[in-house]
């Protein structure tokens, strides 16, 4: 789950970590009173879940209060589209922060390097800017300190690597502290990335963090009730949410095939597959082993929540799923719903003969192969 | 190799809806299931196995050498380390959604240690076709014959392996490692036991975005004897979505399909474009040895 700049933040100053003031807003009048404490000098934030946020225009700087508070009013309800995030996401909450004197911009992360297994702490003076185009093109620029898991990180080790990182000297204490805090934070929360891009030294020899990223893990969430609210905030699409609801593993893509499949590797190879016929996907949908009718009728439901969808592919490999619960789920949830749309499945494996024996007497086209269903979709939305 | 007619398994949550399930599943494939341990169920019986209160106790009393694992995730990192400190080498995952932060610990202590073999999490087991099953495959799409098989999916597996057998063309050892983005066994730790196996002529490896797992066997896929053929799906997923798996994420620069299909090309691996063309590129490997 990724949380919003002005949740990470909280989250981390409640660890210690220095962040600008500020307050969140989801009207222009609060915005206003916000950016009075610090004298109208702002920067107000859209608080959106997308890469791309400050050139899509939903950041910007302010000497008075007044204009702070109608810029709020501009963008609150407006819907923010980036190279990254084409379809665009509203605009509910805008974060209205304390403007620094920004000297020094540093980059600093907590997450996991899944080829080394081990949690790395990644440190670099090339703040402010993308971090991969960092890695592209100066690679040595980015520090890398790997967590001794029984250890945990000493002082000395962060000392060390401020210093090969070229960070400041100024900085440099301060920037020990708060790799400490971060770190500290990410593994209290169950984290798997905090990212603290700029990381900033004031002009007054502060180091601050000005911005903030926490992804925290989906399957961790059982020991934090402390962030149950924070959950109910963070979707980036409606449909994602209802699924993330429903307990079901759904993707929105942009295609206008709707896919229901189980087990995440054959959906992927489905989604493949209709791109190899010349159509996109409109999402991705796992049912989940062992799923049951009711369950099925369900994911049918989520998928043509989705108004771009034009036809539906099943695809099931039953092992541990019987192919004719997927059936009677797919029956029961076409009559309830009153689908129009042509659909075409493939069942195979456990049960798969009485499954073809419920599906013929719906108003299905079969399949016996991926490849095959694929190309009658393909034809159907030719 | 891995699983075979010596193995006698423990079934860590034989008490539970799927520990039990499958439990029975293995017993009828012929798996030499020895104990169950559920905490506070010990000296209670599941069908005629013997349930115990804790790994421990369990290998004493039965001289088992491996455990499967289907105890929920708040718990499953603690029964790996249990089985772990047992003296167990060999124990399989199938739990799926551990916390990572658990699972950092897990691999790390795993690793210090150097004396148990971590298959999964999140992974549907190994299984030496007409021998020994442990996991949750569906038995009857395995036959035995010459094709190693290693596998980051579940249900693409079993996809696989019915077009292999379909073709006549049978099965040495197939071994799910699983889809979470920390796991014990990976590709490069199973494809030297193929490399082995007296059994296995050739290799399929099915590998999907996220990571650097795929690139990483491709160094070793080059000093093999026998071919390898490759199939990699999520070909077509867009980058920063985490497509199911919470390993099938292209994030950073990092997992996306064209360096894998690239690595595993210039190692010497015949990559198939779908599913359908693997048993024509292992019949084809399988002729030109």
């Amino acid at each position: 789950m990724k949380l919003h700049e002005y949740q990470s933040k909280e989250l981390l100053a409640s660890f210690g970590v220095p962040v600008p003031g500020g307050d969140v807003a989801d009207n222009s009048r609060d915005a206003e009173k916000i950016a009075e404490l610090y004298g109208g000098r702002v920067v107000v934030k859209a608080q959106v879940l997308m890469g791309g946020r400050g050139k899509a225009g939903g950041v910007k700087i302010f000497d008075d209060a007044g204009e702070a508070g109608r810029f709020t009013r501009e963008l609150i309800g407006k819907r923010l589209v980036s190279p990254q995030n084409p379809a665009g996401i509203v605009v509910e909450k805008v974060l209205v922060a304390e403007r620094v004197e920004i000297e020094k911009e540093f980059y600093v992360a907590a997450l996991l390097d899944r080829a080394q297994q081990k949690e790395v702490i990644m440190i670099s003076a090339k703040g402010g800017v993308d971090i991969e185009q960092v890695a592209a093109e100066t690679p040595d620029a980015i520090v890398r300190l790997y967590v001794n898991t029984k250890w945990g990180l000493c002082d000395y080790e962060i000392r060390d690597a401020v210093e090969r990182a070229e960070i400041d000297r100024r900085a440099a204490r301060q920037m020990v502290l708060l790799i400490q805090r971060i770190y500290h934070a990410y593994l209290s929360s169950d984290a798997t990335l905090v990212e603290i891009n700029p990381c900033v030294l004031t002009a007054d020899g502060r180091v601050i963090a000005v911005d903030a990223k926490v992804t925290l893990d989906d399957n961790a969430l059982f020991r934090h009730a402390e962030f149950a609210q924070a959950s109910d905030e963070s979707a980036e699409d409606p449909i994602e949410a209802e699924a993330a609801k429903r307990g079901i593993a759904y993707v929105k893509l942009d295609g206008d095939v709707g896919v229901i499949g189980n087990g995440a590797g054959l959906v992927m190879l489905t989604l493949d597959e209709v791109a190899r016929a010349g159509r996109k996907a409109a999402n991705f949908l796992d049912v989940g082993g062992g799923a049951q009718a009711e369950r099925v009728k369900q994911c049918v439901e989520l998928v043509l929540m989705d108004t771009n969808v034009k036809s539906l592919l099943i695809n099931i490999f039953g092992g541990i799923t019987r192919g004719d619960e997927v059936a009677n789920g797919v029956v029961n949830a076409l009559e309830e719903l009153d689908v129009k749309l042509p659909i075409v499945a493939r069942i195979e494996g456990t049960n798969a003969e009485e499954a073809k024996r419920i599906l013929a007497g719906a108003n299905l086209i079969p399949a016996d192969t991926v490849q095959e269903a694929a190309a009658k979709i393909a034809e159907l939305s030719a | 190799m891995l699983v075979d007619k010596n193995t006698r398994l423990i079934v860590q949550g034989i008490t539970g809806r799927e520990g039990g399930f499958h439990a029975r599943q293995m017993i009828e494939y012929g798996t030499r299931v020895v104990a169950g341990v559920t905490p506070g169920k010990g000296g209670s019986k599941f069908d005629s196995v013997p349930v115990f209160d804790s790994v421990a106790r369990a290998v004493q009393e039965t001289d088992a050498n491996a455990s499967v694992i289907f105890v929920p995730a708040p718990f499953a990192a603690d029964a790996i380390l249990e089985s772990e400190a047992a003296g167990l080498p060999f124990v399989c995952a199938i739990t799926e959604g551990i916390p990572q932060r658990d699972m950092v610990r897990v691999v790390n202590r795993l690793a210090e240690n150097g004396t148990c073999r971590l298959l999964g999490p999140n992974c549907p087991g190994a299984i030496a076709p007409e021998r020994c099953k442990v996991g949750i495959m569906p038995a009857r799409v395995f036959k035995r014959g010459p094709v190693g098989l290693v596998s980051r999916s579940g249900t693409l597996t079993y996809e696989i392996v019915q077009e292999l057998t379909n073709a006549g063309l049978g099965q040495s050892t197939c071994v799910g490692v699983g889809g979470d983005p920390l796991l014990g066994m990976r590709f490069v730790d199973v494809l030297p036991m193929f490399e082995e196996d007296p059994e296995t002529e050739a290799v399929v490896l099915i590998g999907e975005i996220g990571g650097s797992d795929e690139e990483e066997a491709s160094v070793y896929i080059r000093t093999m004897s026998k071919p390898v053929v490759a199939f990699i799906s999520g070909r077509t997923a867009p980058p920063g979505k985490r497509m199911g798996h919470a390993g099938a994420i292209i994030s950073r620069g990092v997992g996306d399909p064209e360096s894998k299909v690239k690595a595993l090309r210039a190692a010497g691996a015949a990559v198939a474009e779908t599913t359908a063309d693997i048993p024509v590129l292992i019949r084809r490997a399988l002729e030109n040895r």
